[in-house]
């Protein structure tokens, strides 16, 4: 992690633009003045149509400082409809902040997401497995700390929301990009100054400013010779849809702990529940390989057992909480009891390696990354797909003051502000993630008492809490 | 060298005036190719942008009740004199407004033609020709709706007749806008010796202290030609983050707005009044009788 924290923090102060004017390898021109005369020209082009790519096609379209401006976005699969949503849940869905939210009605796209279907929470208890300290999250006005929502559901209220704006956002479906070719410096004339992106069926775009929105895997990010801090975890994520035993208020989103890694129980209606259940390659395999009643026991074993207590540890939590009671009697919470399972939906359970990266820039001349392009985190916190909502916001918020002073909109000037501004709030989230997981995939006393004492502290001590 | 010989030979041979200087001229020929990089020599400008452009944006969203989103300065016809690169003139076509660049030299047009070229709105929107402002007077009697003469009349031979000529072209009730270098102590020490001399935020030799001019200077000038002065700002520069702000002491870099009078020296009431009020304020600087 101080790696993570060194490397991406090495931008400098003073040398902002040093050596960044020309984004990857001086490309070979090839046929460019031929090529550049035919290729339609636009002002944006959002490489990758996943919920961050085309939130950020949306906001821009939405945008009154856009009026008049050309935007593209490429998506490599087909157009999906979505005419009714299926009775039956998906297993992918994103746990929505009320930021989040806000960005999403701020083009209109939240009120399709509410007209759906979506599951407000109120509240979060977070334990451990190897002890009974516990940390629970909730506002105190009892609002909804956020919402947890289908990407079905979100992908349905964009494609709405850039329909609706569809006279200045051009989407291109099954389209790839293959190739792209970066413009010199523009100072040095002779040659287009605009980024040439090649399509698999042979087209050509161009663009003043190219956001890649491409994934973890981000073509943009690679061609832009951008370097990567990247690392594998040893955890897949175990996903699926499940069914609860009894009908319940459901507003509690539910995670504990094990030493093989967290699993979590997001809600999405009185009587269903997702899973993801963060755990070692193996055991994911396992767990989808074993028929449904044995997949099920798993799961209510993951959250009631106490099999990874110990005395020792049970003794000092013990002591370390009535100590908080007489310091701070409102410190400890009460103990929810997490839902038990009844039963899994069929063809829900799937599985995906999990990872995390960070891009150590954000942007270069004319290109600018956003979503898992730019970073991937854990999902032990939830934050994924938020994170690429605030990085669509803040740039969003730059390109608009750059559009309304006539700025050209590929320049490092204000590509730079989103950086920093996105930098500064992403990698303390990320390292501190990455810290999380480390810490908690452990059965060492030294380490369970740490956090166990840390967690019961957290808990008590509302500033801190309040920042989480 | 042509161009060069071309101009002294026309001034050698013209009747009237020029505003412009040749030595002026050859400082800037050397630097002609420079002016697109964001990070060189005209970097400073460059950042100036952020301040200038919606200085100009908003004093004419301001005075006029028409607003097209996404184009707010669409239909108004601005003049940029002493455009060089056209650093100012791209953001202002950006914006929707009609262009027309004009600068002696003929590198700088060379430049700013070639790098909007690239940009089908922008090769529409603004035009460019290589001319000084006297050689335009007669095709444009009051044909533009602005005219922007940014970090230029530091560099002009004869101002008084630089501000009439902008007179001559501007439509009545039309928006003049300049920004300039103040001629005090502290625009000698910072605007020169540091800006040239140390941290070479401008090239050395750019800028001649002599030439400055003072804002009550360029308001008196003003003022007696028809003009109606309604703002002075001043401007500060940060070399440590190359950007620009506004400040209220104009002792270095300042910025004006002026607009000419109606119709036929007619002026609006409210200019009526201000003329009153310093006729009964003699001490006042910058407006005698």
């Amino acid at each position: 992690t101080s790696a993570v924290m060194a490397v991406a923090c090495g931008r400098g102060l003073l040398a902002p633009l040093g050596g960044r004017l020309q984004a990857g390898p001086r490309a070979p021109l090839r046929s460019i003045a031929a090529a550049s005369a035919a290729a339609p020209l636009y002002d944006v082009v959002v490489s990758g149509g996943g919920m961050v790519g085309s939130a950020m096609a949306a906001v821009l379209g939405h945008d009154i400082h856009f009026r008049d401006k050309k935007i593209a976005l490429l998506e490599a699969g087909p157009r999906k409809e979505y005419d009714r949503m299926p009775d039956s849940y998906s297993n992918r869905v994103s746990s929505i902040s009320p930021g989040s939210a806000t960005l999403l009605s701020s083009f209109g796209a939240w009120d399709h997401v509410c007209s759906l279907r979506l599951k407000p929470f109120r509240r979060m208890q977070v334990w451990d497995a190897c002890s009974e300290a516990m940390i629970v999250f909730e506002k105190d006005d009892l609002d909804d700390m956020g919402y947890i929502v289908e990407n079905d559901v979100i992908m349905s209220a964009l494609t709405k929301q850039l329909d609706a704006v569809a006279d200045r956002v051009e989407v291109f479906y099954g389209s790839r990009a293959v190739g792209y070719t970066w413009p010199l410096p523009s100072h040095s004339c002779d040659t287009s100054p605009w980024v040439q992106i090649e399509l698999a069926d042979g087209r050509r775009l161009q663009t003043k400013l190219l956001i890649g929105a491409d994934g973890h895997n981000s073509i943009v990010r690679k061609e832009a010779e951008i370097k990567n801090i990247e690392h594998r975890y040893d955890q897949s994520a175990v996903v699926a849809t499940l069914h609860l035993s009894e009908a319940t208020d459901n507003n509690v989103a539910w995670q504990r702990f094990l030493p093989t890694g967290p699993i979590a129980l997001l809600p999405l209606s009185d009587t269903a529940s997702s899973l993801v259940w963060s755990t070692s390659h193996e055991h994911a395999s396992e767990l989808l390989a074993m028929d449904e009643e044995s997949f099920v026991d798993s799961i209510n074993s993951a959250f009631w057992s106490n099999v990874n207590h110990t005395d020792f540890i049970d003794t000092a939590g013990a002591m370390f909480r009535s100590t908080i009671s007489l310091l701070k009697p409102s410190g400890t919470a009460v103990r929810q009891l997490p839902p038990s399972i009844a039963k899994v939906d069929p063809e829900s359970r799937a599985m995906f390696p999990l990872g995390m990266g960070h891009a150590i820039e954000y942007v270069q001349h004319r290109v600018a990354l956003i979503g898992d392009a730019a970073h991937r985190v854990h999902p032990l916190a939830g934050q994924g797909v938020n994170l690429g909502f605030g990085d669509i916001a803040c740039l969003a918020y730059h390109l608009s003051v750059a559009a309304f002073n006539g700025s050209d909109l590929g320049s490092l000037r204000h590509l730079l502000k989103f950086e920093t501004e996105r930098q500064r709030h992403n990698v303390s989230l990320i390292a501190a993630t990455d810290v999380l997981k480390r810490l908690y995939s452990t059965r060492l006393a030294p380490l369970v008492l740490l956090r166990t004492w840390g967690l019961q502290a957290t808990n008590a001590l509302p500033p801190i809490k309040v920042r989480i | 060298q042509l161009s060069l010989f071309r101009f002294t030979v026309k001034r050698l041979f013209s009747t009237s005036h020029s505003s412009v200087d040749s030595e002026e001229m050859k400082k800037f020929q050397l630097l002609a190719h420079k002016w697109w990089d964001e990070e060189g020599e005209y970097s400073a400008l460059h950042s100036m942008n952020d301040i200038r452009v919606p200085f100009i944006r908003d004093t004419l969203l301001n005075m006029s009740s028409n607003y097209h989103l996404g184009n707010p300065l669409s239909g108004v016809k601005i003049l940029d004199v002493g455009c060089g690169g056209g650093l100012l003139s791209e953001p202002l076509g950006r914006l929707g407004a009609s262009v027309t660049g004009i600068d002696p030299l003929e590198d700088n047009i060379r430049t700013a033609d070639q790098h909007k070229s690239f940009d089908p709105v922008l090769a529409k929107r603004i035009q460019y020709k290589s001319s000084s402002l006297e050689e335009i007077v007669e095709e444009s009697m009051e044909t533009f709706d602005v005219i922007v003469a940014s970090e230029v009349v530091e560099h002009v031979a004869d101002l008084e007749m630089f501000i009439r000529c902008c007179s001559q072209v501007l439509k009545p009730d039309g928006s003049l806008f300049i920004t300039t270098i103040n001629k005090t102590q502290l625009s000698y020490i910072l605007g020169i010796v540091v800006a040239e001399k140390i941290l070479g935020i401008v090239p050395e030799g750019t800028h001649e202290w002599e030439k400055f001019v003072t804002p009550e200077e360029l308001e008196r000038l003003l003022e007696a030609n028809g003009f109606s002065v309604k703002t002075v700002n001043g401007m500060l520069y940060n070399p440590f983050w190359g950007s620009w702000s506004w400040m209220e002491d104009t002792s270095i870099n300042y910025a004006v707005h002026a607009v000419k009078s109606g119709a036929q020296g007619q002026s609006s009431p409210t200019d009526a009044l201000s003329e009153m009020e310093s006729e009964q304020h003699p001490a006042t600087a910058g407006t005698t009788v």
